[in-house]
């Protein structure tokens, strides 16, 4: 699971859905891996529109990562390379292989497994 | 016509093998009618558009639309994500999708900063758009669980989506599983509607402002009834965008494209 994924998705509860504090979903003991893409520099610059940029340092932060600015970059920020081949690397070469994602609203835990995250609910849940 | 992706590698005893269904998906969404639609609603819009595919099986719908975004979005750059109830699915798309957008870029002769540009986020293990962000989703594609049945088979849990789960059984505990797994690709309960209904009522709150959706349906499904309610609701449009298979004058199969109305 690519580290962009983790700004697309949320609780699978309906009723977490209008809760602020469900998104992100919190990763906890997660194992990465890096596998090698090109890097586009059009993509990233792309893709950042529709990034939550709160979500994503949020994520950053739990992953290890080194801190992400304050703010997106925009304008100039966006001709500087090394950003964007930091972002490039966050956001698609890194893969979350093994952990848990939990949800900071009803805190459950959907498992990460070979990469795979499993949001499936067990049946009380549903 | 354009290369259909390779699933060679995909074991076909719990997975949904293509068939017309599927090849009709990737007809339709290639057919130049449609890609004039979606290439005048994506080619030029920033940000780039996040493609999901939910209930993927094999992933080869989401591998093709990835592939040739060009043809399809008139864009190089496109974002993937598949969702199956089925973890297995999940592992099968992951691998049919990256590997047609490399066999594609491998193909491309055009220099490396202008070759396709698809990335597939991740496939998840989720029913339908429940693990997704409201009003998050561009594209979105559906091929259902369609076939009329007595009994909707349930949903299954996580556990039972646990490697560990599967490595334990026994042969007959196994054949017993793989039947339910398959089960829940085609069969569709009351109408063979009752998995497509949940998804259409999921479309508003899923589809971003520019949003559209592909569903498929067959002729038991009653598709001028679907269409007819997604106009009702207010707002939303819905047109037969293929159709394959004519049988006795019906045709068996059809795609409908639903979106916003356009109040600009």
């Amino acid at each position: 699971m690519k580290v962009i994924t983790a700004n697309f998705v949320t609780c699978s509860v309906k009723e977490c859905k209008t809760s602020p504090s469900a998104f992100p979903l919190h990763f906890h003991d997660a194992e990465l891996e890096m596998q090698e893409l090109d890097f586009q520099p059009e993509f990233i610059r792309n893709v950042l529109p529709r990034i939550d940029w709160e979500a994503l340092r949020v994520t950053a932060n739990e992953l290890g990562f080194p801190s992400l600015p304050e703010s997106k970059p925009e304008g100039e920020a966006l001709d500087d390379e090394q950003t964007l081949k930091d972002l490039h690397r966050l956001l698609l070469e890194t893969q979350v292989m093994e952990g848990r994602l939990i949800c900071g609203n009803c805190s459950h835990e959907y498992v990460l497994k070979e990469g795979i995250a499993n949001f499936l609910l067990p049946s009380h849940l549903v | 016509m354009l290369p259909t992706p390779d699933t060679s590698h995909v074991s076909f005893d719990t997975i949904y093998e293509p068939s017309e269904d599927s090849y009709l998906f990737l007809d339709t969404l290639s057919s130049p009618s449609e890609s004039k639609w979606l290439i005048e609603k994506f080619q030029s819009a920033n940000p780039m558009p996040l493609v999901v595919e939910a209930g993927t099986g094999s992933g080869v719908v989401l591998a093709f639309t990835a592939a040739q975004s060009q043809e399809i979005f008139g864009r190089r750059d496109i974002l993937t994500l598949g969702t199956d109830v089925n973890r297995n699915a999940c592992i099968a798309t992951r691998q049919t999708v990256s590997t047609a957008i490399k066999e594609q870029q491998e193909a491309q002769e055009n220099p490396a900063d202008s070759k396709l540009h698809a990335v597939h986020a991740s496939s998840i293990t989720s029913d339908l758009c429940s693990a997704l962000r409201p009003g998050s989703v561009d594209v979105l594609l559906f091929n259902p669980p369609y076939v009329p049945s007595e009994e909707l088979p349930r949903l299954p849990s996580a556990e039972e989506n646990d490697p560990v789960t599967a490595k334990a059984m026994s042969r007959s505990a196994k054949f017993e599983n793989d039947s339910y797994f398959l089960s829940l690709t085609y069969a569709g309960g009351a109408d063979g509607m009752e998995t497509t209904n949940r998804l259409l009522n999921d479309i508003p709150g899923i589809l971003s402002s520019r949003g559209v959706a592909y569903v498929l349906l067959c002729k038991q499904n009653r598709p001028d009834e679907v269409i007819g309610r997604v106009r009702n609701q207010g707002g939303w449009c819905a047109e037969i965008a293929g159709s394959s298979g004519k049988q006795a004058g019906w045709e068996k199969l059809v795609i409908v494209r639903i979106w916003r109305e356009d109040r600009s």
